[in-house]
């Protein structure tokens, strides 16, 4: 089993989850980051006066697989999240040790 | 039978009598009536600004300080209307006879049988206090975040029972400046000026927030709510027309009709006007529009116009208000390169585009001079800014006027209220 951890622009969340989903995996987990890359962050200017956004808001999506999509689920991310433009994410992949579905007590692939 | 005869008798020698007058003049009471009524709509009019006060006040301070804007928004519109009517109008109005101040008297209420003149008293004293009340709005907005609520209240008090009254006694009670010719139709100095000098005093004394000015530069602290702030500019926006519209003070004749609409069309082309220039100015010194320049360039426009709303063309009214936004975003920035931290902008717009707003007035008004008009930019600033810096002195060497820095971090509204504006929400 592995974890994917993606860090993606928030605009991309739909396109992303639809493409996963389309791939038949069946829960996600979804946060609200914030932070910065290559991409940095920029300036604005309120009132007159110039000010930094140090860290910019992205999502994280995280989801634990079976190794044998592991291939075409990040190949799906990168496909659905890119823009091409700079700031277009991160993804991670981490082994799992276990899963366990709380409701039922089943364990790993089977708690997927 | 005898008594009905008579009666119809008398009913139609008045008639005939009614019919020889000229058709045009409005009868007695009708005129009194109007007038009254001009004060009345033009007085809850502005009362309503101090709505639209609160309103872009909340907007342009940081969420942890909405609560206590709207508090001081609320407590000083009250104490404005106390203090207005136990020293603040007798203060201003009775018995100046081109001299400096009115009498120490509270204001009575002529019974309603015996309220002889042009007007109901009552009326003219509502319309003239809500005016003093605008004054005090204008300081709320520039002290937000790290005022104490007392000594702020307290200020307020001077300023309405005190400080307002004596220099409107000078122009507006027949004081002085009105002797020598000065003219503020609706008050660019007398209201807006005053507000500001007074607002320009309390920053100065007061300080920054903590954190606004570090190694020479400007931290910018954005506003908790853009909507609020809009509509609370849309309100003000509205209020004017109380507030120049009813400064004609009569609604009696054709002519004041027409004046008062001709007061309505100039003082909504002044506002564009300066919402017009914040637009375009920002859009080329930013390359974006910055909607809180825009609210400010709207509420500059209206306050250069409010010193002469009737005699400039149409076009003029669009100049006048458009130098006022002009003024708006220049003046912004220069104030933070000063380091003088005004929360909501009031200082430019009311205390610059007031100045501007006078001194523009013999442009379009013969009967004016700009040195007459100078003299009373100058003399009102100096009495308000001396008394009211005094004033910030005294209570900041005695109960303090500021909050801890601890407490700015946490924020005034739970340390000094216990209360949040908007406790459900997460950052």
């Amino acid at each position: 089993m592995k974890l994917i951890t993606a860090i993606i622009k928030p605009f991309k969340l739909d396109d992303v989850r639809k493409a996963l989903v389309d791939l038949g995996i069946e829960g996600m987990t979804v946060t609200e980051v914030k932070g910065f890359g290559r991409q940095k962050g920029h300036t604005e200017v309120y009132r007159g006066a110039e000010y930094e956004v140090n860290f910019i808001p992205k999502i994280q999506i995280d989801i634990v697989i079976k190794d044998e999509i592991l291939d075409s689920a990040t190949s799906a991310i990168v496909e659905a999240a890119k823009t091409d433009k700079v700031g277009d994410g991160k993804i991670f992949v981490f082994d799992v040790n276990s899963a366990i579905r709380i409701r039922t007590g089943e364990i790993d692939a089977e708690a997927l | 039978m005898l008594k009905k005869l008579l009666f119809l008798v008398i009913g139609f020698s008045s008639v005939t009598y009614a019919m020889t007058e000229p058709a045009n003049a409005a009868a007695e009471d009708t005129v009194y009536v109007f007038n009254t009524l001009l004060f009345l709509i033009g007085g809850f009019l502005v009362m309503w600004m101090a709505a639209g006060f609160a309103m872009l006040e909340a907007g342009m301070v940081r969420s942890k300080s909405v609560a206590m804007q709207c508090t001081k928004n609320i407590s000083l519109y009250a104490i404005a209307g106390i203090a207005f009517w136990v020293l603040g109008y007798n203060l201003m109005y009775d018995g100046v006879d081109g001299g400096f101040f009115g009498s120490f008297t509270a204001f009575s209420v002529p019974d309603p049988s015996a309220d002889a003149g042009d007007y109901s008293a009552a009326s003219d004293w509502f319309f003239q206090m809500v005016f003093c009340a605008t004054t005090a709005s204008i300081v709320s907005g520039t002290l937000a975040e790290r005022i104490k609520l007392i000594p702020f209240l307290i200020f307020v008090v001077l300023l309405c029972g005190v400080i307002y009254p004596i220099q409107g006694a000078w122009q507006w009670g027949g004081g002085f400046l009105s002797e020598i010719g000065f003219s503020d139709f609706a008050g660019s100095t007398i209201v807006h000026s005053t507000g500001g000098w007074a607002a320009l005093m309390g920053a100065l004394i007061l300080g920054a927030r903590a954190g606004r000015y570090v190694d020479g530069k400007v931290t910018a602290m954005p506003g908790s709510s853009m909507p609020l702030a809009t509509l609370g500019t849309f309100i003000l926006w509205l209020g004017w027309f109380g507030f120049n519209g009813g400064s004609q003070l009569a609604l009696g004749s054709l002519e004041d009709a027409s004046s008062v609409s001709k007061i309505f069309m100039n003082t909504n082309l002044a506002a564009a006007g300066g919402v017009v220039t914040a637009v375009i100015l920002t859009q080329i010194l930013y390359k974006k529009v910055d909607l809180t320049m825009c609210l400010n360039g709207a509420l500059a426009g209206l306050v250069s116009i409010t010193a002469e709303p009737l005699m400039p063309s149409p076009l003029s009214a669009i100049i006048i208000g458009g130098i006022g936004g002009v003024i708006v975003v220049f003046a912004v920035p220069m104030l933070d390169k000063l380091k003088i931290d005004d929360v909501v902008g009031a200082i430019p717009v009311h205390l610059l585009a007031g100045i501007w707003g006078t001194l523009v007035v013999p442009w379009s008004n013969p009967d004016t001079s700009l040195i007459t008009q100078f003299i009373g930019v100058i003399s009102i600033g100096l009495f308000v800014s001396a008394i009211s810096a005094v004033v910030w002195f005294v209570l900041k060497s005695t109960i303090g006027i500021r909050v801890s820095e601890e407490a700015e971090q946490v924020g005034i509204d739970k340390t000094e209220l216990g209360m949040e504006a908007y406790p459900e929400f997460t950052k």
